[in-house]
């Protein structure tokens, strides 16, 4: 018997061990197979080509540029809604609600991240874009603005739950030190928490800009879906496209192995080394692992 | 001495500071509620048992959306069945057995990234990987496969911090009772953590169940008559559904569009608050 | 007859905050030993050593034996498993795992492979009368044992231990959480079982150290500044540091 449980107990430690790692090999798996089908491109399409900003693949223009262009206003623009509502939010839910209200809050915002964002896109098309165009006298209603507007409520959720997490981390002796020195509450949130929860609030909105440069549905059905080089503040009010929305678009009809399909692969490189970039940053912030020290005294 | 005057301008400042805050947070969630309140409204008097057991019909302008449904469900039994199980296994090796080493940090900067990949390049992924490389083709399976990978992180961490949230010493009683490790997270870590640990699993098929992009291209079928008979069959599935019937079908009937949202956010909702409600028991029962 | 033999005993935790420095020392069965002095001095990691719950933690090095009925335990080969059945161990804070009294009782033995509720049933009954709690909780076997009061909660935690039948009762500060009354009690059990096990006290206060201990060892800084019969180390130390430390000039 004895022998048998050691035996179960040697298996199973090691296919613990060996899922432990899945992480790291899905990544590379990721990574490796992006390449495989995306670096080609570079040796199909002129470098010059690919930077250019004509994108317009059935005549092999593969200028990428009006796409990169196209992600980053919307996400300026859902950064510039995510920003302030998802940290102000943060900061009410941990340092002003009463209790009852958090109970309420917390979980509404939870559920505005579990919400598909197909289901936003939906709503875009139907609710918000014809609002946005009587309502800000537009040719269209579809346009990075209204991508912005959605994305930005798509970021929200990420925002406030990590922000949140790294107010909370803040120890309750300096809300106190600083009471006792005869602060208002207003004054501590500002001078003294959130300086304290700074690094994690970084990470915050680094994770909810992440969020938002990778959404694919709710862009892609709401912005218009026109590939032009998206320089000036106007052209948030005009149609735009993101790289996500036209891998999702293009890729259904392109045929495999085509130089169509091999640059719909390399934005997927730009869009994965984007996204690494981002949140190698953002978890180099410490705060996570100080928390986690914290849990271990108490 | 403060003057009588400042105090009063700062309890000003700090009462129209909250109010902002309170707008704020107000604002933030009031769409959520109003999407959700909306959705139910133009889309309850699209439900039928016909449109829940139904075939699409006339173009899908007609009829019901059952292969959306099933094929929903399969996508997320599908995903559940690769994703749990490693899941777990993984959230347990870090939490039981890791030691803080540089391959242990290098494993969680990898979750880290998982969790910030595009949802379409992972479809890319599953393209590259599943459809073509290994020949799966367009198929629940390669679809599912891309999505628990997708949903990997979601489970690994909040399982993780489950795990974690079970106290120390009964980790240590356990062992100087005569128990092997195994033995400790079986009987007491994960008996203990479980709760949490279905908290996250379901939060993490939620999001599966809701996303297009990943089965864009692995395994979402346009139309599909009957349904799908084997996991290497492309399937319909709501969220794809409803793309399709709001931006590539002209003249789709309205009704049918924000019955076929309700279903998906009902879907996902009701998964949003069985979660909530088994970690909000299990705090209150909790022993520790 | 000497139950463990601890010769040149050091360890090293790899952030290096406590260890023992070159501890030898032998310990009788059927008494009591108690070691004591102030924090940090290595009690507890001696303690841990003997029943390899050190395992757990981060030892950077061990140097030295911990011979138990002939057998260096420190050996790798060792069946650690059945080493900490035979060597059990009470904590400073009652831990009773979330389950109900029985199953607190009954889990070493389950993992040992005993199943017969007869077997089980009796080793209830026996281990908590030895633990002296058998009246108090013969009605509610099956409640949460965390509805138990902190005093029971330490006893039962006791109690547990004895149900594996071990022959070395490890002891690290048990009473350092309780009223007077309930550490009268636990002390009285303890006076019962050393008849027929080996204890190894960790107190909480030199008092307590002067009313329980057989044998005493006085550690200082991880190293045992002085060991010998309880009745002579705390009435005439022979170390000026043990009495500085009876007397209350430190510590």
């Amino acid at each position: 018997m004895e022998k048998s449980l050691n035996w179960r107990e040697f298996v199973i430690t090691r296919a613990i061990k060996a899922s432990g790692y899945s992480a790291i090999v899905f990544v590379l798996l990721i990574f490796v197979f992006l390449m495989r089908e995306g670096l080609p491109a570079l040796g199909e399409v002129e470098a010059g080509n690919l930077l250019s900003i004509r994108w317009y693949p059935i005549e092999e223009m593969f200028g990428i540029l009006p796409l990169i262009t196209g992600s980053i206003i919307v996400t300026i623009g859902a950064a510039l809604i995510a920003v302030p509502f998802g940290i102000g939010t943060a900061v009410f839910i941990s340092e002003i609600a009463p209790r009852w209200v958090r109970e309420i809050l917390k979980p509404l915002v939870e559920l505005l991240g579990g919400l598909p964002s197909v289901v936003l896109g939906f709503l875009g098309i139907l609710v918000l874009s014809p609002f946005l165009r009587v309502f800000l006298d537009l040719p269209t209603g579809l346009t990075a603005f209204t991508g912005s507007l959605l994305l930005g409520g798509i970021a929200v959720p990420t925002v406030v739950s990590v922000a949140e997490d790294a107010l909370d981390a803040v120890p309750r002796a300096y809300r106190e030190g600083a009471w006792a020195l005869g602060a208002t509450r207003w004054q501590t949130i500002w001078r003294v928490t959130l300086p304290a929860a700074r690094s994690g609030v970084l990470t915050a909105v680094m994770l909810g800009i992440g969020r938002a440069i990778g959404e694919t549905m709710t862009v892609m059905m709401v912005t218009g879906n026109a590939p032009v080089l998206a320089l000036k503040l106007g052209s948030l009010f005009s149609p735009v496209r993101t790289m996500t929305a036209t891998i999702a678009a293009e890729m259904g009809e392109v045929a495999n192995g085509s130089t169509h399909y091999h640059v719909l692969f390399f934005i997927g490189i730009v869009l994965f080394l984007i996204s690494l970039g981002v949140n190698i940053a953002a978890s180099s912030v410490v705060f996570r692992a100080k928390k986690r020290a914290e849990r271990i005294l108490s | 001495m403060m003057k009588p005057t400042f105090s009063l301008n700062r309890h000003l400042v700090q009462r129209l500071g909250f109010a902002g805050l309170t707008v704020m947070a107000f604002l933030t969630v009031l769409p959520i509620v109003a999407v959700v309140v909306y959705i139910v409204v133009q889309g309850a008097p699209a439900i039928s048992w016909e449109f829940l057991s139904g075939f699409p019909r006339g173009g899908m302008r007609e009829g019901g959306i059952l292969p959306a449904i099933i094929g929903t469900l399969y996508l997320t039994i599908g995903t559940a069945i690769f994703s749990v199980p490693l899941g777990i296994a993984a959230a347990i090796y870090l939490s039981e057995y890791a030691a803080d080493t540089p391959l242990t940090r290098t494993i969680r900067i990898a979750i880290i990234n998982l969790a910030g990949i595009p949802s379409v390049v992972y479809g890319l992924f599953g393209l590259g990987l599943f459809v073509l490389f290994l020949r799966f083709g367009t198929s629940i399976l390669a679809a599912s496969l891309t999505l628990s990978i997708m949903t990997l992180p979601v489970i690994i961490s909040t399982a993780e911090e489950a795990l974690r949230s079970v106290p120390q010493a009964f980790r240590t009683v356990s062992i100087s009772l005569g128990a092997t490790r195994w033995q400790t997270i079986r009987r007491i870590v994960l008996k203990e953590a479980l709760p949490g640990i279905i908290t996250g699993v379901i939060l993490g098929l939620e999001r599966a169940a809701g996303e297009t992009a990943p089965i864009l291209f692995t395994g979402a079928a346009f139309f599909l008559p009957r349904l799908p008979g084997s996991p290497f069959d492309a399937t319909m599935a709501l969220p794809y559904h409803l793309f399709v019937i709001s931006t590539q079908v002209p003249e789709m009937p309205i009704q049918i569009q924000y019955g076929t949202a309700l279903v998906l956010l009902v879907f996902v909702l009701t998964m949003n608050v069985i979660a909530t409600f088994i970690r909000s028991r299990a705090r209150a029962k909790r022993q520790w | 007859m000497n139950k463990i033999v601890i010769e040149n005993l050091s360890l090293q935790y790899s952030d290096g905050t406590e260890s023992l420095r070159n501890v030898s020392m032998e310990i009788p069965a059927n008494a009591i030993t108690v070691l004591f002095g102030p924090a940090g001095g290595g009690k507890s990691t001696l303690l841990r050593c003997l029943n390899r719950l050190n395992d757990l933690a981060d030892v950077e090095v061990v140097d030295g034996k911990v011979i138990i009925d002939g057998e260096n335990i420190l050996d790798p080969k060792t069946d650690v498993i059945a080493l900490r059945r035979k060597v059990g161990m009470v904590f400073a804070r009652p831990v009773v795992l979330p389950m109900s009294i029985r199953a607190n009782l009954t889990y070493g033995l389950e993992l040992a492979g005993e199943k017969r509720r007869s077997k089980l049933d009796e080793a209830v009954e026996r281990s908590l009368k030895l633990a002296a709690i058998w009246d108090e909780v013969k009605d509610r076997l099956d409640d949460p044992a965390i509805a138990l009061s902190g005093g029971q909660q330490q006893r039962l935690c006791l109690a547990r231990a004895l149900a594996l039948q071990p022959e070395i009762i490890l002891l690290d500060e048990p009473t350092s959480g309780l009223d007077p009354l309930s550490t009268g009690k636990v002390e009285a059990a303890l006076q019962e079982l050393k008849k027929d096990y080996t204890i190894i006290l960790v107190p909480h206060s030199v008092q307590q150290a002067g009313r329980t201990a057989d044998y005493a060892a006085f550690f200082l800084q991880g190293e045992l500044v002085e060991y010998g019969e309880g009745s002579v180390i705390f009435t005439a130390p022979k170390d000026k540091r043990t009495e500085d430390y009876i007397t209350g000039r430190f510590g």
